[in-house]
């Protein structure tokens, strides 16, 4: 196959014309797609349907493909009218994808093998309603086997989510998420912006991923508009903002996990190191969680040298704690016993089902976008792959251990080279966009990508003839992994659940949207 | 166990000294409107034009904050052409009725409502058992509502407590727009609460739909479920901010 005349092909952080976007008789499409991602190792980052632009009741089908060993995004669109046969049932990581599809369309993916909804949105076509989380699942046909649900509203201060699970005694034999019930609408209403919400909107997406999601975005933006250009020096500042909310939530995942295995040092002691990187975040912008920090063309605020001074400082103090935090939870061997070979993912189910992030790198996939898809300053400052192979809950404790280690690396250099910048490149750095950017290229394709603490989050957006978003695609790191987590519980005990949940730790708002 | 005896030295006492010490926040931190009075130049609307939440309100008097539908994103002030907006340092923004919320143009300045629910206050003020609701949030209000727990915080010295059954809660404290999906589950767990049952809305989205006002797929925030009796306004609301409003519900500052 040639990759460069079947697929439209993009870097990380780019535009082009739609018209350049291949549009493929749907068989050709279907194969190609199917070939890249089975054969040639591609991975879906996007998959979704827009209403067509031309022909009332067609849609759309736009695929954005990974092709990490090429530094490269593959694009390719094909035109469907009421129903197609579903890539699923040849290639499992698009069946989350096409479940989205059909809910969101009411297109029929034929022969999908499990269409469900996964989000439970009201229908607009005036049909009945849907409750959420009432559907079919699949149920054990035997009089031994006992179905257990938990959710939506769970024991702790969490997010809402239903799980079903289909036990033989102690074992569970199949796990099933139904999740939306955080589900907002906000793609829906980012189309017709960039408008004055459209950035808060981004933001609160995933709260714990707000840094991620607005550099995605302001990365977009500057694809679509020379005004939305950024200086190296806010990409640097970026950066530092980002591997802070890195290591605030891998810290807060690590004490989480301890806290699940009942043990109290390391969780209690995690539980407040955790807070000290949020507080990093607000001392560079007033924010624990970065909010309103990234803006299109650049940052909030600027950090002047004496702050620099100070967060180098508070860095090596709090690391300091970490590792003594850590140290301790890795050389306690009940706490090792209960991490080690709990909630297998096996690399073949990972890497078959498309699973991104910190669970793909325990499960032995060597994917992290800020070394597959380098932009900003991790191009010329690249980071260490951190990645296991186990696919347990150790792996993924021991993932987020050695990027806490790389990300403070990282910022100890990256710091540093804040010092070293001149005033006037400091002073690029700052963005007055508060308001909308506006005057975007008209009938564009954007994507961007982002290595979010989680995983890979990805960014699509189409713009219609005045430079407005006409379809705007969020697609999530859980949005991938979720699967993974039920697919890690099968033959798990179910008193297990706790922490192998924990190890995932996954957004439900960013799933739902 | 020498070993966790070790790095328990090692880690130290850290719990905050909140209350009896002022937090310290940091040099941006966006806390209640300081508006200054005065007309407005004619026909300027640039500080509502950018409100991501139509929070912010032109009047006779100058520009009105709506602290309950407020983001603390700070675009207003950045583009008013008088500098009349700033957002100050005071971090206790709760409230006990959706008007206190509102920050105009005074001379005095502002002293947080003290006059609660006296029943919650007579119920509740050495123990506070919270059963927490998300509701289509995005996390960020049930994060930072979490770390009062942590020993940095350490809300338990206060009585306060998280509880995982809605029969063991004197009130939920509800995150989120409520969305059309969580409407249900909300409402029954409220039903299960033993009487009296108090709520608060933590955060914009529940006070006032927040940035998702508008969207179909939510009810726009708590007002028109449950009334609430204290309002945690911020996106998300600092820890200090939403300790400060437990204990005032308490009656214990």
């Amino acid at each position: 196959m040639n990759m460069d005349t079947t697929f439209l092909t993009l870097p990380n952080g780019a535009a082009a014309p739609i018209a350049e976007l291949p549009v493929l008789p749907f068989a050709d499409f279907r194969a190609q797609l199917i070939q890249a991602v089975t054969q040639n190792g591609l991975r879906v980052s996007s998959f979704f349907a827009t209403p067509a632009s031309n022909r009332p009741g067609d849609f759309e089908l736009i695929a954005v493909l990974a092709d990490d060993r090429a530094h490269l995004l593959r694009l390719a669109a094909s035109r469907v009218s009421k129903s197609y046969l579903a890539l699923s049932a040849d290639c499992p990581a698009f069946h989350w994808f096409e479940r989205e599809i059909a809910e969101v369309t009411g297109l029929i993916c034929e022969n999908h093998p499990w269409p469900k909804p996964i989000r439970f949105t009201q229908p607009t076509t005036g049909a009945a309603g849907v409750l959420p989380g009432v559907t079919d699942y699949l149920r054990i046909a035997d009089e031994a086997a006992h179905e257990v649900a938990v959710g939506p509203v769970h024991a702790g201060v969490i997010e809402p989510g239903h799980f079903r699970f289909q036990c033989l005694g102690e074992e569970v034999i199949f796990l099933e998420i139904s999740l939306g019930y955080q589900h907002r609408g906000i793609e829906k209403m980012l189309v017709g912006g960039p408008d004055v919400r459209s950035a808060q909107l981004i933001e609160c997406a995933a709260g714990d991923t707000s840094i991620a999601s607005a550099w995605c975005y302001a990365r977009l933006q500057a694809a679509l508009s020379p005004a939305c250009q950024a200086s190296p020096a806010a990409e640097l500042w970026r950066g530092i903002a980002l591997e802070l909310e890195r290591s605030a939530n891998h810290t807060g995942d690590l004490g989480a996990l301890a806290g699940d295995v009942a043990f109290l040092p390391t969780q209690s002691f995690c539980g407040r190191i955790r807070g000290e990187y949020l507080n990093m975040t607000a001392a560079l912008c007033g924010n624990r969680f970065g909010r309103g920090y990234v803006l299109p063309g650049g940052l909030r605020y600027l950090a002047d040298n004496k702050k620099i001074a100070d967060l180098q400082t508070w860095r090596k103090r709090v690391h300091a704690d970490l590792t003594n935090a850590l140290d301790l939870l890795f050389d306690t061997p009940s706490v090792l016993d209960r991490f080690e070979n709990t909630g297998v993912l096996a690399p073949a189910d990972a890497a078959a089902v498309g699973i991104v992030g910190v669970a793909g790198r325990a499960s032995g996939l060597n994917n992290d976008i800020r070394l597959s898809h380098p932009y900003g300053p991790y191009t010329d400052r690249p980071l260490s792959l951190c990645a296991e192979g186990a696919g347990d809950v150790l792996a993924r404790a021991m993932v987020r251990r050695r990027e806490l280690d790389a990300s403070n690396q990282w910022l100890n250099e990256a710091l540093n080279a804040g010092t070293e910048l001149s005033a006037d490149e400091q002073a690029s750095a700052l963005s007055s966009h508060h308001s909308p950017a506006g005057g975007l290229a008209p009938s564009m394709i954007a994507v961007s990508l982002q290595e979010a603490w989680r995983g890979e989050l990805c960014h699509v957006a189409l713009t219609d003839s005045h430079g407005r978003f006409r379809h705007y695609k969020i697609v999530d790191p859980s949005f991938h992994n979720w699967y993974g987590l039920a697919l890690a519980l099968r033959g798990e005990q179910i008193s297990h659940f706790p922490i192998c949940n924990k190890s995932f730790n996954l957004s439900y708002c960013g799933h739902d949207l | 166990m020498y070993k966790a005896l070790k790095a328990r030295l090692f880690q130290g006492h850290r719990t905050g000294r909140f209350p009896a010490v002022a937090p310290t926040l940091p040099d941006h931190f966006q806390g209640r409107p300081q508006l200054q009075a005065g007309p407005c130049p004619k026909d300027c609307s640039a500080c509502e034009d950018i409100c991501p939440t139509k929070a912010v309100k032109v009047s006779a008097n100058g520009p009105q904050i709506d602290t309950g539908r407020c983001l603390f994103c700070g675009k207003c002030a950045a583009v008013c052409p008088r500098q009349a907006i700033a957002f100050g340092p005071e971090y206790r923004l709760a409230a006990f009725t959706r008007e206190q919320l509102v920050a105009g143009a005074s001379a005095a300045a502002w002293a947080p409502p003290t006059a609660g629910n006296v029943q919650c206050r007579d119920f509740c003020g050495q123990s506070l058992k919270i059963r927490q609701v998300s509701a289509g949030g995005c996390a960020a209000c049930e994060l930072d509502f979490n770390v009062l727990g942590t020993l940095a915080w350490d809300m338990g010295r206060f009585g306060i407590q998280v509880v995982a059954s809605p029969r063991h809660a004197d009130c939920i404290l509800v995150t989120g727009p409520v969305t059309r999906n969580m409407l249900l589950a909300l409402r029954k767990t409220h039903d299960a609460m033993p009487r009296p049952a108090w709520v608060i809305a933590c955060g914009a989205c529940a006070i006032s739909g927040g940035v998702f006002t508008d969207s179909p797929e939510t009810h726009g925030g708590l007002e028109a479920i449950f009334k609430p009796d204290l309002y945690i306004p911020g996106c998300p609301p600092h820890p200090t901010t939403i300790l400060e409003g437990l204990l005032r519900l308490m009656g214990r500052s």
